[in-house]
C-alpha cells in the first residue's frame, strides 16, 4: 500500500464519476448534468462534448443550479447537479433543503473537490460542514465513496434511486481498498475492508485509505484492527456499528470533516443511545481555523494519516489496559 | 368562460379566502386578495391542468413562488375539483396537509414552496425539461414584488433568457407592499420592466386585477419568440375589501368577526353589481 505519487496508476474518484456518467448517458437520454461553470473542475468536458443536449450550464450561480436541477428532476430527468462541495452545500443549502429534499425531487447533488481537496485555497474552498448540515435535513442520503469501485457503484446506484442523494469526493487518485471488489454495494451498508478484534476504525471517503495504512502498521505491532468504509453517513449502518461495538475493544472514526456533526458524532450518538459504552475517539478537523496546505499536509497535520491514526488507536487502547 | 363569469369567480374566491383565513385564524390575507384574479384566470382560462391529467407529463405547470399566499391557490384548486372544498376547514390545524404554504401533499400543488426566490429556478428547470423532451406544456410562476430582492430570482432570470425559454411565463403580483413597508421603501426594485428587458425577457405591464387584461396577456404568450415572458401585474393588496386595500397591516392580518361580516357584505354587493 505504498504511495505512488509520481507514477500514480490510480484514478481520482472524480474521474470515475465522469466516466461512469458518460457510460450511463450512452444508453439513457434522461441522464442530465447541471453545472455552475464547473464542467472543467467536474471533469465533464468529455460528457458535454458527447452529450451536448444533456448538460445544462447555469454559470456561477449555485442556488439556481440546485433549483433548476430540482425542476428537471420533477420532470423525470436523472439529474446530477455538480459543483464544488464548499459552495453547493453552503450557498445552495436552502435549495437542497426545500427544492430537493422537502419537495422530494430526486436530484443527485454532487459535491466535487470536497473536504480539504482545495487545501491551499483556504476555508472558503473547504467543505467541512456538509455532513453535519445534511444529516439534519430529512430525505437526503449522504455518501462519501472511498475508492474508484465505490464511486462507480454509487453513481450507478444514484442514477437508479428515486430519492435525493448527496455524493462527495475529492480529486486525488485513490488506490483500491481491495484487490478484488466483490462486495455488494448498497447505500447504508458499510464495507468491511479488513477484520480484527482489537479496534474498529470506521472511516469514510478519502480517509479510509490512511485508516487502512494505519491498520497495516498496527498489525505489525500486534494490534488487529477492523477497517470499515462507512461510505454512507446517512442513513448510517447501525447494524454493522452494533456488531463492531460488541466485537471490538475500542472504536475510532475518521473523516475529512469537522469533528462536529459528522460521521463520528453520528456513530457516538447511536452507540450511547443504545447502551454501548466503548472507548471512542473521533478523528477529523478540529473546531479551529483550518491550517492550509495540500490535502495530504492537512491530513498529516491533524493526524488523518497512517501514523496519526495508529498513534490515536494506541493511545486509546492504552487507556483500556491502564485504567485511570 | 366569459369575462363576467371570471369576474364572478374572483369575488366568490375572495369570499372563500376570507372565510377560511378567518376560520383558521391564520393566513396571508392581503397578498391572497391581490393575486386572486391572476390565479383565477390561470386555472379557469389558461392552464390545461386538471385533477384528471395531473400526472400527465404534458400538463401545464404552475409553481407558486410566493407560497405564503396559498389561501388563494387552495380555494381555486378546490373549485377546480382537485380536492373537496370542505378539506379547507382543517387549514393550519394540527396534522392538516392544508398548511400555510403549498405542499405536494395537497393534490394540484407542483412543488413545496414558501421560502422566497425558489419558484423561478424550479420553473427554469421544468421549462428546460419541456424543451429537451419536445413537449408543448407551458410553465408559470407567480412572484411577489417583495420577493424580487432574492438573488436567486435574477440567477434564474439569466438562465431563462440564456436558454430561450419562451415556454416560461413569470407573473409578478406587483402590489407594492410587503411586511414592513412599501417595496419602494424596503428595497426599491423599480423599474421592473427595464430590469427584466435588460435580462433578456419580453415584458408586458397590465392591471393584474382585471381579468380581461390578464386573459389578453396570457393569450399572447409567448410575447416574443425565443424569450421568456414576464407579466408585471399591477395589483392592489387586499383587493376587494375596502378597509384592507393598500393597508400594510393586512399582509397577514386576520379579520375579527365584525370585520369578516363587513368584508362578506362588501363582496356580496360586488357580486350583485356584476
Amino acid at each position: 500500500m505504498a504511495e505512488k505519487n509520481n507514477t500514480n496508476p490510480y484514478k481520482a474518484n472524480l474521474e470515475i464519476f465522469s466516466e461512469t456518467l458518460q457510460r450511463l448517458a450512452l444508453n439513457d437520454e434522461n441522464i442530465v448534468a447541471v453545472t455552475s461553470d464547473s464542467r472543467g473542475s467536474g471533469k465533464l468536458v468529455p460528457f458535454g462534448k458527447k452529450f451536448p443536449k444533456q448538460i445544462i450550464e447555469v454559470g456561477i450561480a449555485e442556488q439556481n443550479l440546485v433549483g433548476v436541477a430540482a425542476g428537471l428532476a420533477s420532470c423525470g430527468k436523472k439529474v446530477f447537479a455538480v459543483s464544488p462541495a464548499c459552495f453547493l452545500t453552503a450557498r445552495a443549502l436552502e435549495q437542497i433543503k426545500n427544492d430537493v429534499a422537502y419537495s422530494d425531487n430526486p436530484v443527485n447533488v454532487i459535491g466535487i473537490s470536497a473536504g480539504v481537496s482545495y487545501g491551499a485555497l483556504g476555508s472558503t474552498h473547504h467543505s467541512l460542514h456538509d455532513y453535519a448540515v445534511l444529516r439534519a435535513i430529512h430525505n437526503i442520503i449522504v455518501v462519501a465513496p472511498a475508492d474508484n469501485f465505490e464511486t462507480e457503484m454509487a453513481i450507478e446506484l444514484a442514477a437508479k434511486t428515486k430519492q435525493p442523494i448527496y455524493l462527495r469526493f475529492g480529486k486525488k487518485p485513490m488506490p483500491p481498498l481491495k484487490v478484488v471488489n466483490d462486495d455488494v454495494f448498497a447505500f447504508g451498508k458499510g464495507r468491511v475492508i479488513i477484520e480484527g478484534d482489537d479496534v474498529a476504525i470506521i472511516a469514510t471517503g478519502e480517509t479510509v485509505y490512511p485508516a487502512l495504512q494505519a491498520a497495516a502498521k498496527l498489525q505489525s505491532e500486534g494490534i488487529l484492527a477492523t477497517v470499515i468504509s462507512m461510505h454512507t453517513i446517512k442513513p448510517l449502518d447501525t447494524q454493522l456499528l452494533q456488531e463492531l461495538a460488541i466485537k471490538c475493544k475500542a472504536i475510532i472514526t475518521v473523516e475529512e470533516h469537522s469533528v462536529n456533526g459528522g460521521l463520528g458524532e453520528a456513530c457516538a450518538s447511536f452507540l450511547l443511545q443504545n447502551q454501548f459504552s466503548k472507548p471512542f475517539k473521533i478523528i477529523g478537523l478540529p473546531d479551529e481555523y483550518t491550517v492550509t496546505g495540500s490535502q495530504q499536509e492537512i491530513f498529516n497535520h491533524y493526524g488523518i494519516s497512517k501514523d496519526g491514526i495508529a498513534a490515536t488507536v494506541k493511545t486509546l487502547l492504552e487507556k483500556i489496559l491502564v485504567p485511570v | 368562460m366569459t369575462t363576467k363569469e371570471l369576474q364572478q369567480k374572483s369575488v366568490v374566491y375572495r369570499k372563500k379566502i376570507l372565510q377560511y383565513i378567518t376560520k383558521a385564524k391564520s393566513g396571508h390575507t392581503g397578498g391572497s386578495l391581490s393575486s386572486t384574479d391572476i390565479i383565477n384566470v390561470l386555472y379557469n382560462d389558461v392552464l390545461n391542468t386538471t385533477p384528471q391529467n395531473f400526472s400527465s407529463p404534458d400538463r401545464d405547470r404552475y409553481i407558486q413562488s410566493k407560497g405564503h399566499c396559498v389561501e388563494a391557490l387552495y380555494v381555486v384548486l378546490a373549485d377546480k375539483g382537485f380536492f373537496p372544498e370542505e378539506d379547507l376547514n382543517t387549514m393550519c390545524q394540527y396534522k392538516s396537509h392544508y398548511i400555510g404554504h403549498p405542499t405536494k401533499k395537497v393534490k394540484g400543488v407542483e412543488q413545496n414552496t414558501g421560502a422566497l426566490g425558489h419558484g423561478l429556478p424550479l420553473c427554469v428547470g421544468t421549462a428546460i425539461a419541456a424543451k429537451m423532451d419536445e413537449r408543448n406544456y407551458k410553465v408559470f410562476t407567480l412572484l411577489g414584488d417583495g420577493e424580487l430582492p432574492e438573488g436567486s430570482n435574477w440567477e434564474a432570470a439569466l438562465s431563462a433568457s440564456h436558454y430561450k425559454l419562451d415556454n416560461l411565463c413569470a407573473i409578478i403580483d406587483k402590489n407594492n407592499l410587503q411586511i414592513s413597508g412599501t417595496t419602494a421603501d424596503v428595497c426599491n426594485t423599480d423599474p421592473l420592466d427595464k430590469k427584466f428587458e435588460s435580462f433578456g425577457w419580453a415584458v408586458k405591464t397590465i392591471n393584474g386585477n382585471d381579468v380581461e387584461e390578464l386573459r389578453a396577456a396570457f393569450n399572447s404568450l409567448p410575447f416574443e419568440k425565443d424569450k421568456p415572458s414576464v407579466i408585471i401585474a399591477n395589483t392592489i393588496k387586499g383587493k376587494g375589501v375596502s378597509y384592507m386595500e393598500n393597508e400594510m397591516k393586512w399582509h397577514h392580518g386576520v379579520p375579527t368577526k365584525e370585520q369578516y361580516e363587513l368584508a362578506q357584505l362588501e363582496l356580496d354587493n360586488a357580486l350583485t353589481l356584476l
